[in-house]
């Protein structure tokens, strides 16, 4: 394992082919609460699976470019920030990522935060 | 990459909103630079009317303030004038010797107003009507002096006389032609417009031709006008608008063709392929448009152009006609004098002040004109720019749109009825007050920018109608109607159709060849059309092209439908709504073991089971053992069905035994929207057939055959279809109906929309009256459906991705892992 991995306290989660490409999974158990992971080419991104306006779970939407269309009604939210595309406004926490090796972590430390 | 440099010749609504949609595409490709001769910023020059009433100030009806400009980087040359085009150099020198360097250049200089050639029109107190300047001259003008001659009873002249009187002057109004709006209005629809207008105090003279203007006593200032029948009226003040004339000045000096306007090709290019013209002053297949609608279509495809994605096409605009004069309403477009070919619908009541004139050609409307009740004009003028036959609503079609139903609007069709509260988008709780604020304040111009910025009709489109009317009644006359051709969505200017053609004529096989060969904008598409992509390929080549889960929506990706809170409801397929104890005994086992908080019968003749989690989803369908429902899909769901004659004491038909072949038939169907059947055993037609996709309704002698109905945002009575003997013939005629939809329907069109898009008489044509064309499209539906697998009892073979129901667990948390 590489140094920067070891350092940081990242965990691994799950490999990367196990995400379907432009689809999206479910990670459980963290006190953040639900993780959805999601894929775009070869970029994962982390968002809280809970869309900012009425709490959809964001893991359940088509992914398109770098973005994500919740399931409820049809908000569009930036996979790298969080934040929902104009006219919406709102934001959903989104978490550090990093893929090494076919694998892809998540930060420990923002994991264990509570939601 | 240097940037390149473009220089807009004009500062105006045609300029602006080009780079607008310019700085859209592709922000970083031009260090832009405008010349206006204007001292102001881009302002709406259709709003100067108001001005000049005195309903709105000149600081209104600014479109992009000065720091628009800076903050998007653009280099503002207020009050400078272009008076040269150095095309060999590449350069654009203005009188006050300001020279730009271009790469590509934007005329944009609109028009300028027509002077009559008839001696005294350059004296003091003479002035056109075309900019805040003149607006502002024709207010101080009537502070100090009282009467007012306008000549030309168009459009703006009649703006302009209504606003002076407003302001004090007695004014007359001079015409050439024999009544006004010749060009807008049938004689009828004019003569109460001069009489309303008369009742406000303006005076007319109709036919009649100016020859002098003629200079005070003290030979200062204007003081008549001479007609040519050698009368003479008192005037202080004389407005010019007998018309527009594209300003080409510049184009010409510079050796670009022109002809009545910049003579542009359908991407908006002159004759010199780096220079571009937009707007009143160019000439696009022999037409120089002066309405705004047309002006923002050019600046898109020209921005397009300029963006280097060459995409857009102009293929030029149906306009249409609103005056801004307050309490008056007139609407006209298309072909409103009629003509030969035609036929015309009137409506007339002189006392009630009320004209209606419609304008049919082979079954199409063609042309409306419409006088004192304007509320169905921006119907009108859909029904024209889509040309769709309106043969079905003939009858109907001069009562509005409010008689053709409606529902879901508390009655609401007819926005200027509406006070502010009234809601007008039911989903979004969108209010009109709302709408109109955004319309004003934000300066949108059509419905997709309504949509964008208020959501209003953004989810089920239903209240789209009174949207469009609240666009048309609060920007008067130059609202920016939703293109006659419209794009699948925001990823490309194809529209639904084109999509589909190009798919079948040139074999696409994937979603990818798809945007690869009507080269998208985007790299995978968006959630809009990603979908109808997916769609598309599986209903024109199935058992080829290969289904892609993550283009369709979670319902049907996971093969349950999601609710509210994250949870799916389960609706197990019971054929033609028939069950037995077995069937509901294993239901209820599920219902407990997996602790379903909600049991319910639906619509369709079926149980839901609500509130199942997602990871419980394969074992549900397991347990239950029967096959889905399709209750989540744009697919076939329901064929509900009476007792019919197996025990009803009327039946005269065997309703269970068909609706249970038509559902086993089309079971696995997907199509553009939901598809639902209904199958009843006599007249009385307890299935109620009426209102589904395809109805069936058993006689004595046969079935009887109805299509495109529709139970749900808008209540629509299924069309009769044909009548038929046999068993086979009715799979055969309704399997041979849907499978045209799948074919042509576009994504998310119910039944109903399509055949009003492309009319019953054409349905009837092709499943009726062709008989080898029918028997075709069964078998293409047979076979699409042959081997249709059960995505609840073999997933694998349905392509169900099996990894969603089950959520990755964090492994050991608690431990702390490494550090």
């Amino acid at each position: 394992m590489s140094a920067v991995v070891e350092q940081a306290s990242w965990l691994p989660v799950l490999a990367l082919e196990d995400i379907p490409q432009m689809g999206a999974r479910v990670l459980e158990g963290a006190p953040i609460g639900p993780v959805a992971l999601f894929r775009s080419g070869d970029s994962v991104f982390a968002l809280k699976d809970r869309c900012p306006h009425k709490g959809g779970p964001l893991s359940q939407g088509i992914v398109h470019g770098r973005q994500v269309t919740c399931p409820l009604h049809g908000w569009t939210i930036d996979l790298a920030t969080g934040q929902a595309t104009a006219p919406d406004v709102g934001c959903t926490g989104s978490l550090s990522v990093r893929v090494e090796g076919g694998q892809v972590y998540l930060l420990h430390a923002e994991l264990a935060r509570q939601p | 990459m240097d940037k390149m440099k473009l220089v807009v010749i004009g500062n105006g609504m045609a300029g602006i909103r080009t780079v607008e949609e310019l700085l859209k595409l592709a922000p970083e490709r031009y260090e832009i630079t405008v010349f206006g001769s204007e001292p102001y910023p881009n302002y709406n020059r259709i709003l100067l009317s108001p001005v000049l009433a005195g309903e709105q100030t000149v600081d209104d009806i600014i479109l992009n303030s000065l720091e628009w400009y800076e903050s998007n980087g653009i280099r503002l040359h207020l009050g400078r004038t272009v008076t040269r085009i150095d095309r060999a150099r590449r350069q654009v020198v203005a009188a006050d010797g300001t020279t730009e360097a271009y790469d590509r250049l934007l005329i944009a200089t609109g028009s300028n107003p027509f002077l009559l050639p008839v001696p005294g029109n350059d004296l003091p107190g003479v002035i056109s009507y075309r900019d805040i300047h003149d607006t502002q001259r024709m207010i101080e003008a009537a502070r100090e002096y009282r009467h007012a001659v306008v000549v030309g009873g168009g459009l703006l002249g009649l703006e302009a006389a209504n606003g002076l009187k407003l302001r004090g002057m007695d004014v007359t109004v001079v015409h050439l032609a024999d009544w006004l709006l010749e060009r807008q209005l049938d004689p009828v629809a004019a003569g109460l417009l001069q009489q309303s207008l008369e009742a406000r105090g303006l005076g007319f003279r109709l036919s009649t031709q100016t020859t002098a203007i003629l200079s005070d006593a003290a030979g200062r200032r204007v003081g008549s006008v001479r007609f040519r029948d050698g009368s003479e009226i008192a005037a202080d003040l004389v407005v010019m608008a007998a018309g527009i004339r594209p300003n080409t000045a510049l184009a010409e000096a510079a050796g670009l063709a022109c002809r009545r306007g910049i003579l542009v090709s359908d991407t908006l290019q002159t004759f010199d392929p780096r220079i571009y013209a937009v707007g009143e002053c160019a000439s696009h297949r022999g037409i120089a448009y002066g309405l705004v609608a047309p002006l923002f279509e050019q600046a898109k495809v020209c921005a397009n152009h300029l963006a280097f994605m060459g995409i857009g096409r102009y293929t030029g605009s149906v306009t249409s006609t609103k005056l801004k004069v307050t309490g008056i309403d007139l609407f006209s477009a298309g072909e409103f004098m009629g003509g030969e070919g035609t036929e015309e619908i009137t409506l007339s009541d002189p006392v009630g002040g009320v004209y209606k004139k419609l304008v049919l050609r082979e079954d199409r409307l063609v042309g409306a004109c419409l006088y004192g009740d304007t509320a169905d004009g921006a119907w009108y003028f859909k029904l024209l720019r889509e040309g769709r036959k309106v043969a079905e609503l003939r009858d109907c079609l001069m009562f509005g749109e409010s008689n053709i139903g409606d529902a879901g609007h508390e009655g609401h069709n007819r926005a200027m009825a509406m006070a502010d509260a009234d809601e007008v988008c039911g989903c979004n709780g969108v209010s009109k007050g709302a709408i109109v604020r955004a319309i004003q304040e934000q300066g949108l111009f059509t419905l997709e920018e309504v949509r964008k910025c208020t959501k209003a009709s953004g989810s089920c489109g239903s209240c789209t109608g009174l949207v469009e009317q609240i666009l048309m009644n609060t920007l008067g006359a130059d609202y920016s109607e939703t293109p006659a051709k419209k794009a699948l969505c925001g990823c490309t200017d194809h529209t639904h159709e084109e999509v589909r053609k190009a798919i079948r004529e040139h074999r696409l096989l994937s979603q990818q060849a798809v945007r690869a060969f009507l080269e998208w904008r985007t790299p995978n598409g968006c959630a809009s059309c990603r979908p109808a992509l997916n769609y598309y390929l599986m209903a024109t080549w199935p058992h080829e092209a290969l289904d892609d889960p993550q283009s369709r929506f979670i319902n049907e990706r996971a093969h349950a439908n999601i609710q509210k809170d994250g949870t799916f409801s389960v609706v197990p397929r019971m054929w033609g709504g028939l069950t037995n104890p077995a069937e509901l005994r294993r239901i209820a086992d599920v219902a407990e073991k997996y602790r379903v908080p909600t049991v319910k019968l639906t619509g369709g003749q079926r149980i839901d089971l609500l509130g199942i989690r997602k990871e419980d989803l394969p074992a549900v369908w397991k347990d239950l053992d029967m096959p889905s429902g399709h209750a989540y899909g744009k697919s076939i769901r329901t064929v509900k069905t009476c007792v019919g004659d197996e025990h009803c004491r009327f039946g005269t038909q065997s309703s269970m035994k068909m609706g249970v072949a038509l559902e086993k038939m089309l079971f696995g169907m997907y199509a553009p929207h939901k598809v639902k059947l209904a199958v009843s055993g006599c007249p009385r037609n307890c299935a109620e057939a009426g209102i589904k996709d395809v109805g069936v309704i058993g006689v004595d002698s046969g079935w009887e055959i109805y299509v495109a109905g529709n139970g749900g945002i808008k209540t629509e009575v299924a069309q009769f279809l044909c009548k038929v003997r046999t068993d086979e013939e009715v799979r055969e005629y309704a399997g041979a109906f849907l499978q045209l939809y799948r074919e042509e329907g576009w994504y998310l069109e119910r039944t109903v929309h399509y055949v009003a898009r492309v009319g019953m008489g054409a349905i009837r044509a092709r499943i009726v009256e062709d008989a080898e064309g029918r028997k075709a499209l069964y078998e293409r539906l047979l076979f699409a459906l042959r081997d249709a697998p059960d995505p609840w009892k073999v997933p694998e073979a349905a392509g169900v991705d099996r990894r969603q129901f089950s959520a990755v667990r964090l492994p050991g948390l608690a431990e702390g892992v490494m550090s």
